[in-house]
């Protein structure tokens, strides 16, 4: 039970800030209000701790508050604020010359936004000046962020209310279909095709093997660009610095934004190929945004890839995802007819429950023993299952502990004790 | 990247956040290798002392080129004996299974420290990191090593060569790590840590306190001071030879070289002329002066000459020596504070103190090591029984090397001491271990006791595993796998679900790792085939 302080503040939060979203976290028996943040862990106002496994989608990727993150942006305020975007910049160009080493290839230039939505956008209008073609395409129910072109490659949802639709310029396709995304493809008339490189909203969805290969051989026989959403995938979160290295493709623009900000401040990088990044030559001004590429922003970007890429990385990624999917594979032989399967790719993981909407009492159940995971709003019975790549084996050990608890309450709840849950479902 | 950028993103926070991540990887990996079996372990350490004796040599040489301490080809035997020599030494020992005891109604399960810490000195850089890590690995611990500043290079080139050949031969990704750009206040991070199991301390008295006080277990070796004790018994001519010998090793770089010969006046000038026969330069009384303001004329010990030979020595005092000199001898009237050159001497510069009878010789070699070397090591030469026990009894030394070269003898080797290159100086010496180190100190055992009333019985324990479990991760590889519920999985073929938990585990933890690469491989192949006979269609 909320307390008074926080009732009144949530009385607030729907009087200034968004009544609608406010009131639905209340109905689904999240009463969340983050306060205190520190490693991996949240404290909700009234104090209770929670383990962070939603990370925002990933922002909080080498967790919250990281201290050599604060350390960097301290030392930065001392000298730099966001800069002159007009004006060559010494941070700006430091960290594209970072991730032109990191991509590798001729993946040479770096533009910037200030968020992923922001950066999406810019990906999209340099493909269409490379290719001089309008067409998008992308995977139905794509999530690709809210901004002008993003939100038009994305779901009915975030587009109707706002009239928003292009139905003309944007084609949508379904996921691990390779018919179908041929046809959107052959008529020579697409400038790219955006895809993340695991769909994040729609629940995880794996790409089947081989799957992304043809992807980027059709685009490549047609003449449309590979755009790469590493939103979510990127960052060691796969278990390589980009998901799509899981994948084995190399695509010709790649995104990254939320966790590369280090959730400290706010940052979205566009990495274009050489021979996609003409608009740059040809008029540098096209495309302005004051805020992208903050100097403080580009930073801790710049801190977030060192930590990233130290040795001792890569194999800890590896633990933390390997402990998961044994973990979670001894919690799934307890519940074989309730928790049936493991999306997995690294650290990004769908949990999947066969019961409508089964991820949402997984969700409750795990927000009240202190473990916090959203369910896919796409797919409601798959649970976002997003472990931080700096994780320690004890509190890997603890959310093992926590999520066994909170399936077999989800279970008893869904299909224990004379069903009394299948009312809710229905 | 320019310089300033450089400097904003170089804060404090970025070598202990470093050494942090290491810390992580090393308790994953000390995790999982605390449930592989010894004949996965047995392995695992004889590919990395093989990796490292096929490197001895050029490592011998890397280590005294950076550092300029000691002889190449006494190195080069250093780091063969901590590599082949040390696996064979250990490798019927079993610290990985349990004990099965009925007689006592016990069980004994081996439980490694976790995380070893271990600091390497420049004196001995290559051969301590061998055999630290053989330790470690013996013992299925992981091991963060962090090298004296001097000899870093060959140091962290000697780690990686082991950690190599330990990964390849299936050990958990990141059981051996190495500190690239040690310094002090990051050691005192790490050794502050809560991740760490034990701290493996060898270096200088600073680092060593250091260890003991920073609230995790550690085991020290502090600097030694060994007195040679020569009575009237000895056979003079072989006591000459074992102490020139041993004092020549590698420049008297081992800390357990010989400080000062205690002679009874009764063999002395006798003993001197052996000394002479093996090697031994006999400095003037001019000379010891000029050698006391080398070795000690700042205060402490000249690093300058530390582990060089007994000719160039001799060159910076103006004094040509013969080439085949192999030590100097400086006589000295007392031990203490007052006399420098009673101290601990890492060069080939012996002092030579007579003394009246036996027991004034065990009271200045008890003298001697209370100036400094307390609970190291003491060497006599004598066929008397009576005197080599009380001289044991007396000196506080924890090894007594009786008729042989101490600098090898206290180490190990040519004597039936464990062979080791962290000497446990004990209560004496502060430290919580008093023996040659050896694998058993990185392991404790959970005993398991039955109550002993005989009528209850001992359970029937054969044949079973404490760790049977779910496959241990690795660290190798991040997991992919499909799930079931997913679109288009269940069309798939059945193969593509290999990675799929509770599926394909037990298969894969019966596969040998190349089996199971080349299963991926081979579905890669049919799904890729798959899809492109769906294209063309």
């Amino acid at each position: 039970m909320a307390s008074a302080e926080k009732q009144e503040f949530l009385e607030k939060s729907k009087t200034f800030w968004n009544p609608g979203k406010t009131q639905a976290w209340q109905d689904m028996g999240v009463d969340l209000v983050i306060d205190r943040r520190e490693g991996y862990l949240l404290w909700d106002m009234d104090g209770r701790r929670l383990i962070d496994l939603h990370l925002n989608g990933g922002t909080y990727n080498i967790g919250h508050r990281h201290p050599e993150l604060v350390e960097v942006l301290n030392r930065g305020t001392q000298r730099f604020d966001m800069g002159n975007h007009h004006f060559p910049s010494l941070a700006r160009t430091a960290l594209a010359e970072r991730l032109a080493r990191i991509c590798g290839g001729d993946m040479h230039y770096t533009m910037y936004g200030s968020g992923g939505a922001e950066a999406i956008d810019i990906a999209l209008k340099t493909a269409r000046h490379a290719t001089q073609r309008r067409k998008i395409v992308s995977i139905i129910n794509a999530y690709h962020g809210h901004t002008g072109l993003a939100v038009a490659t994305g779901a009915d949802r975030f587009k109707k209310i706002f009239l928003a639709e292009q139905p003309d310029d944007f084609v949508h396709v379904s996921f691990n279909d390779l018919n179908a995304m041929e046809d959107a493809l052959k008529g020579k008339d697409v400038a790219a095709l955006i895809m993340e490189t695991i769909p994040a909203t729609y629940g995880f969805p794996m790409p089947l093997p081989g799957y992304l290969q043809e992807v980027k051989k059709l685009c490549e026989r047609y003449g449309a660009l590979y755009v790469a959403d590493e939103v979510q995938t990127g960052l060691m979160r796969c278990g390589e610095m980009w998901g799509y290295q899981r994948y084995g493709i190399q695509p010709d623009i790649l995104v990254t934004g939320k966790g590369i900000s280090g959730g400290i401040y706010p940052i979205a990088c566009v990495v274009v190929r050489e021979a996609y990044a003409g608009w740059l030559k040809q008029d540098g001004f096209a495309h302005m945004s004051t805020m992208g590429g903050a100097e403080l922003g580009c930073l801790v970007a710049m801190k977030t890839l060192e930590i990233l890429e130290r040795p001792p990385v890569k194999p800890m990624v590896n633990y933390i995802a390997e402990t998961f999917r044994n973990g979670l594979a001894d919690i799934m032989r307890l519940y074989p007819d309730f928790f049936v399967g493991i999306r997995q790719c690294g650290l990004v993981m769908g949990l999947e429950f066969d019961y409508p909407e089964g991820a949402k009492p997984v969700m409750k159940h795990l927000y009240e023993n202190g473990v916090w995971a959203i369910f896919s709003t796409l797919d409601p019975r798959v649970l976002q299952f997003k472990p931080g790549v700096l994780m320690t084996a004890d509190l890997c050990q603890e959310v093992l502990e926590r999520v066994e608890r909170a399936v077999g309450l989800a279970y008893a709840d869904c299909l224990g004790r004379g069903r009394r849950a299948s009312r809710h479902a229905a | 990247m320019t310089a300033i950028i450089e400097e904003l993103l170089a804060g404090e926070n970025r070598a202990t956040g470093n050494a942090d991540l290491m810390l992580q990887t090393a308790e994953w990996a000390a995790a999982a290798f605390a449930r592989f079996d010894r004949a996965a372990v047995e392995a695992i350490a004889r590919a990395a002392a093989e990796a490292g004796f096929a490197e001895a040599g050029p490592l011998a040489e890397a280590a005294v080129q950076e550092t300029g301490f000691g002889v190449i080809a006494h190195k080069k035997i250093k780091n063969e004996l901590t590599t082949r020599a040390l696996f064979e030494l250990y490798r019927s020992a079993d610290y990985c299974s349990a004990r099965i005891l009925p007689q006592v109604k016990m069980v004994e399960l081996p439980r490694p420290a976790g995380v070893v810490f271990a600091l390497t000195p420049s004196t001995n850089p290559v051969c301590t990191i061998f055999y630290k890590i053989l330790l470690a690995l013996f013992t299925r611990n992981a091991i963060i090593l962090s090298p004296h500043p001097m000899a870093k290079a060959c140091s962290v080139r000697a780690a990686k060569i082991m950690a190599v050949a330990a990964e390849a031969a299936g050990a958990p990704a990141g059981i051996i790590q190495v500190i690239e750009a040690p310094n002090l206040p990051l050691i005192d991070h790490i050794m502050k840590s809560p991740r760490v199991g034990v701290i493996l301390a060898t270096g200088g008295t600073p680092m060593v306190r250091a260890a003991y006080s920073s609230g995790n277990p550690a085991i020290g070796v502090g600097p030694g001071n060994a007195p040679a004790l020569v009575d009237d018994s000895a056979e003079l001519d072989q006591a000459a030879k074992r102490i020139v010998a041993s004092k020549s090793f590698d420049n008297s770089i081992l800390c357990t070289n010989e400080s000062v010969v205690v002679a009874v006046e009764s063999i002395a000038d006798r003993l001197l002329q052996s000394l002479k026969a093996a090697g031994a330069y006999p400095a003037k009384p001019e000379e010891t002066a000029a050698l006391r303001d080398l070795l000690f004329g700042k205060g402490s010990f000249n690093i300058e000459v530390l582990g060089k030979t007994a000719t160039e020595i001799g060159s910076r005092i103006g004094l040509r020596l013969p080439a085949n000199t192999k030590i100097i001898l400086t006589e000295i009237d007392r031990v203490g504070v007052d006399e420098p050159l009673s101290k601990e001497k890492l060069c080939p510069v012996l002092g030579f103190l007579r003394v009246p009878h036996v027991q004034a010789g065990i009271t200045q070699a008890r003298a001697l090591v209370r100036l400094s070397g307390a609970g190291h090591s003491a060497a006599i030469h004598s066929r008397t029984a009576a005197n080599i026990l009380a001289y044991g009894g007396a000196v506080k030394a924890l090894r007594v090397v009786v008729n042989a070269p101490c600098s090898q003898g206290a180490a190990g080797y040519g004597t039936h001491l464990a062979p080791a290159f962290t000497i446990g100086t004990g209560f004496f010496g502060s430290s919580a271990i008093g023996e040659n180190v050896g694998p058993q100190h990185l392991v404790n055992w959970t005993r398991i006791a039955y109550s002993d009333e005989p009528a209850e019985l001992f359970g029937e324990f054969g044949g079973l595993d404490p760790w049977a479990g779910p496959p241990v991760a690795l660290g190798r590889e991040a997991p992919i796998s499909l799930g079931r519920l997913q679109e288009g999985a269940d069309q798939a073929p059945a193969s593509a679900f290999a990675s799929a938990p509770g599926v394909a585990s037990p298969m894969a933890a019966s596969m040998a790792s190349d089996e199971i690469a080349l299963m991926r491989e081979e579905i890669r192949r049919i799904v890729l085939d798959e899809l492109r006979a769906a294209l063309r269609g």
